[in-house]
């Protein structure tokens, strides 16, 4: 097996980043992945395919919803929409991760905690 | 819950899902060329980049799926294709467990029928049997019955109680339907008011018996049974209103009984109300069987209470009947007591104990099955060794392999216990039809839903526990070290052949108390056949009920008439040798008149002991093969003459004056002012209630006598059974000149209860003779599930230890030897089985104590015969296998390797 350098991303990560960038634009699995991996900086290696389940997944609780279509470059593709649950879910996972942000922050920085 | 579409999206959903994972893959390969690689190099690095797209896929389908549910699927799959591939074994395995299964199911519904369910009639845990015992009536035999009751009590009783809802008294019984194309006889079932009240099951047509149809003067009213309503009316409901002839009595039919409906436990053609005379009623003739509905939330100790308080008014409400008995003599002497019990328990009888010891026996053959099964088990385990090692060493934890080997214990104990549902099905259907007679509410016996959840527990558990066993020895064992003896099969592991060992010495162990319970049935019954019942040659005896009610005959004289010329006409049929009649056969059932028995002389107290009476005519006893011991049998004279004459049994003539012919020429009498009746003979004792229980102690009048209820009453025997003895006994041909001759007397006369008395004295074993088929099944199958057992296990080792041999025979061995060592490891296996099982059946045969006569539960002969047996089979089962080892080819098994 080989070692992986970088971390793997924490349950629910990939669905939070696939959900905002759906919310900025829909877009088909290809173009979202172009889109997490350009917006990270390349920080996150995240294996392509690994997009995949996570959709389904979000289909599956009515977060998002797809559809077939033509892109731009006149390819046959998929296109994923964020529904108005999809945005509710958004904005509650975004706040409890900001908050388990917070607390993880805290007490990696346990000087800074005191200082305040 | 949206996931029934779901399944059927499914196929479209996956669908989607690949084919955009192939775009992806496609589009990102593009790129990649477009970045200036080769079209190979970039589907490599799209493939790199993408992932597993297998698994991948794979995880984006679960989302949709239940993963449990459709992981489970996988695996059944799984586990049918490998049973499939050995059919041998699935098949053996599943036979073993169905007929294990089907067995306990069927015996299980039977006392679910029997002892569990309540008794088919609303809130039927308020029914009682309203009883009472008299453990001071000194002489009677048999009082496991109780004492009934008598007409007087009932109007008392329904009068004063306070705790009762509704209360009545009933007797079964026969009569005469006269006045239709073929006279015929019926089973009746004589009731006062308050019995339908008290069962509350509403009539299917028509009305119930009030308390109107109970007036001695009034309209004469019945009511019919579903069966009998069917057979003789066609089901016909405008039979309401119509007139039948009972006993030569117009009755105006009133009522129909729903279908299924029993009168406690009488079966009946005809219900008919008591009509008691209250002017006529004297405190004894205690004939009938009480019945109650207590009020609501009265416990039966209340109830017993009620019925005690009103004993004394009773003996105040009512005259004696018998001169210079005492006031209170029925409480002060008799010692009367309530003993009211719950009417189920008055159903079911003594039933219960032989249920509870088929169900325990049936169940250690299926314990047995489980071992065998469990065997298998271990001997396939076994074989997927490697497979399993194999398995644990690419990285199935031992969870993921023992999930998978009690899976398939599981499915082969629900295939096993569906077959067996079927197998208890027809087992049951056959026992019905079968119908043993001492059986009660065998027409209640079904399987229900609580026999299904059980033959469900019981598949599971069966498969759980010998499911358990392999995984014990497998799953929970370091794997790589199997690999290596897996990988070349040197000699047997004597771990894993221990824990069979063990097996089998559990099985052999129970194997012995299913024999040995087997065996003393055996000796029971043996014990009983021993017994001299007092008649010979039943298969040679026929017997015929005949009445003659007073509407038909109404003077006495005239009736032994009939009878005499009866007895005349039959003794006239070609073949027959002799013919008497008495009210009574032994064992049929009947019950019999009894009474106090004064001895001139001696005991004219009122202690004076109970005997059981019998009215019986000349010939009788030379008919039956009742030896006389002294003087001689009643003749025609001294019946026409009304001579005070009778005859005693041996051993009321060895108690009364100590020897049989001291008893001639004495005499007793059953009334202060009855006539003296002079003894004149001494017959041998009859068990008249079963070989198992005394001979009582009896007394035989003239069969036309002074009736018991006073000294001027004097009537003839209406009711008499015929015994006809001739070697013709049973045959089609025989019984239609019986018939003939008899109606050449009087056409009104049907014949009814026609039977042999072996048929009689079969039926007197039914108890006995069932449980003896049924652990006789068991035994059966213990041996022969043991047998195979110890086979299995030794024929295993030859074949594991085949290599071993071929050593040793190649250095010399002697073939006999090596017989030997396999036949001495069997009979150790044998021997510590037998060792354990010898204690158990010491200490549980304790528990069948009730069901034998006449042995010993610890009855050496039984003990020795079962470990005889038991040795000699296992010493069959081993020396099998082991000539097959002596037969080993030393060269061919080592180049077999």
């Amino acid at each position: 097996m080989t070692k992986s350098t970088a971390r793997d991303l924490f349950p629910g990560a990939l669905e939070m980043m696939i959900l905002e960038s759906l919310r900025r634009q829909p877009a088909h699995g290809y173009a979202l992945v172009q889109h997490i991996q350009q917006r990270s900086n390349n920080l996150l290696q995240v294996e392509e395919g690994s997009l995949y389940p996570a959709l389904q997944r979000l289909l599956k609780a009515d977060l998002v919803k797809a559809r077939w279509g033509v892109s731009s470059t006149n390819r046959r593709v998929r296109t994923y929409q964020i529904t108005a649950s999809g945005l509710r879910h958004l904005e509650q996972e975004i706040s409890s991760f900001e908050q388990m942000f917070e607390g993880i922050a805290l007490v990696l920085n346990p000087g800074k905690s005191t200082a305040t | 819950m949206n996931w029934l579409p779901d399944i059927f999206h499914r196929r479209k959903i996956y669908g989607d899902l690949a084919e955009e994972m192939r775009i992806h893959l496609e589009e990102r390969t593009e790129q990649l060329i477009s970045e200036g690689m080769s079209r190979k190099e970039a589907e490599q690095a799209a493939r790199r980049a993408f992932g597993n797209a297998t698994v991948l896929e794979e995880r984006s389908r679960e989302v949709w799926q239940m993963p449990f549910v459709e992981s489970l699927g996988r695996d059944l799959k799984l586990v049918f294709r490998r049973l499939g591939k050995s059919p041998g074994f699935a098949a053996t395995v599943i036979l073993t467990l169905a007929i294990g299964i089907g067995a306990n199911t069927a015996v299980f519904s039977v006392v679910n029928s029997t002892l569990f369910r309540p008794l088919p009639y609303p809130n039927a845990e308020q029914l009682v049997a309203v009883r009472l015992i008299a453990p001071g009536a000194a002489g009677l035999a048999d009082f496991s019955t109780g004492l009934p009751l008598s007409s007087s009590m009932y109007l008392t009783f329904a009068g004063q109680n306070r705790t009762l809802q509704s209360f009545g008294v009933w007797r079964a019984g026969t009569a005469n339907v006269t006045g239709v194309a073929q006279p015929h006889e019926v089973h009746t079932v004589l009731i006062s008011d308050g019995v339908l009240q008290a069962l509350s099951v509403p009539p299917v047509v028509g009305r119930w018996l009030l308390a109107a149809d109970q007036d001695p003067h009034g309209q004469k009213a019945v009511m019919l049974s579903y069966g009998y309503w069917q057979r003789r009316f066609g089901g016909d409901p405008s039979v309401i209103g119509r007139s039948v002839a009972i006993d030569a009595q117009p009755r105006e039919i009133v009522g129909v009984m729903p279908k299924g409906f029993e009168l406690v436990n009488a079966d009946f053609d005809v219900i008919a109300p008591f009509a008691f005379d209250r002017n006529k009623q004297q405190l004894a003739g205690f004939g009938l069987q009480g019945i109650a509905r207590l009020k609501p939330g009265i416990p039966i100790t209340q109830a017993n209470a009620d019925v005690k308080r009103m004993l004394p008014i009773w003996e105040d409400s009512w005259p004696a009947g018998v001169a210079g008995l005492k006031a209170h003599f029925y409480e002060k002497t008799w010692r009367v007591a309530p003993a009211i019990r719950p009417l189920k328990q008055e159903v079911i009888g003594n039933v219960g104990n032989v249920l509870w010891v088929v169900m325990g026996t049936i169940g250690v053959v299926m314990l047995i099955a489980c071992t065998n099964v469990a065997n298998l088990l271990l001997v396939r385990a076994d074989g997927r060794q490697q497979e399993l090692a194999i398995r644990a060493a690419l990285g199935a934890g031992r969870g993921r392999i023992a999930w998978e080997l009690l899976l398939e214990s599981a499915a082969l104990g629900l295939i096993g216990g569906v077959l067996g549902i079927g197998i208890a099905y027809e087992g049951l259907r056959l026992l019905v039809a079968i119908g043993p007679a001492n059986l009660p509410r065998l027409g209640e016996i079904s399987l229900d839903g609580r026999s299904l959840w059980f033959t469900l527990a019981l598949s599971l558990l069966s498969g759980l526990l010998f499911g358990s066993i392999p995984i014990l020895r497998y799953a929970g064992r370091r794997m790589p070290a199997s690999l290596r003896i897996a990988g070349r099969g040197a000699s047997v592991s004597r771990e894993r052949q221990r824990s069979r060992d063990l097996l089998v010495v559990a099985q052999v162990a129970m194997a012995l108390v299913l024999l040995v319970s087997a065996m003393l049935m055996i000796r029971t019954f043996q014990a009983l056949r021993h017994v001299e019942p007092g008649f010979t040659q039943a298969e040679h005896l026929q017997t015929v009920r005949i009445s003659i009610p007073a509407s038909l005959i109404a003077d006495p004289q005239l009736v032994t008439r009939t009878q005499n010329n009866v007895v005349d006409r039959l003794a006239a049929i070609p073949g027959v040798t002799s013919v008497g009649f008495a009210d009574a056969m032994p064992m049929d059932g009947i019950q019999s008149n009894w009474n106090g028995v004064q001895i001139e002389g001696k005991n004219l107290g009122e202690d004076t002991p109970m005997r059981l009476f019998r009215y019986v005519a000349p010939g009788f006893f030379h008919t039956s093969g009742t030896r006389m011991v002294a003087g001689r049998d009643l003749t025609w004279t001294d019946i026409y003459g009304r001579r005070p004459v009778a005859i005693v049994s041996e051993n009321l003539a060895r108690a009364s004056w100590g020897t049989p012919s001291a008893a001639l020429g004495k005499r007793l009498r059953d009334f202060d002012d009855a006539p003296w009746s002079e003894v004149v003979g001494v017959v041998e004792d009859v068990h008249v209630n079963g070989v198992q229980e005394k001979a009582p102690a009896m007394v035989y009048w003239p069969s036309m006598a002074p009736g018991i209820y006073g000294p001027n009453t004097f009537d003839a025997t209406r009711a008499a059974t015929f015994a006809i003895r001739s070697d013709r006994a049973g045959t089609e041909a025989f019984l239609s000149e019986i018939e003939q001759a008899v109606w050449s007397v009087n056409s009104s006369l049907p014949l009814a209860s026609v039977q042999t008395m072996q048929e009689i004295y079969t039926k007197s074993l039914a108890r006995t003779s069932f449980t003896l088929v049924m652990l006789g099944i068991a035994g059966a199958m213990a041996i022969v599930l043991g047998i195979i057992g110890i086979y299995g296990v030794i024929s295993y080792a030859v074949s594991q230890r085949t290599r071993e041999i071929g050593i040793r025979l190649a250095l010399g061995e002697q073939k006999g030897r090596l017989k030997w060592m396999f036949i001495r490891s069997g009979l150790v296996l044998t021997g510590s089985g037998v060792a354990i099982g010898l204690a158990a059946a010491a200490g549980l045969m304790r528990l069948m104590k009730s069901l034998l006569f006449g042995v010993s539960p610890l009855d050496p002969v039984t003990y020795v015969s079962v470990l005889v047996v038991l040795v000699a089979s296992a010493v069959l089962a081993s020396y099998l296998p082991a000539r097959r080892a002596a037969a080993v080819n030393p060269v061919e098994a080592l180049r077999a390797e």
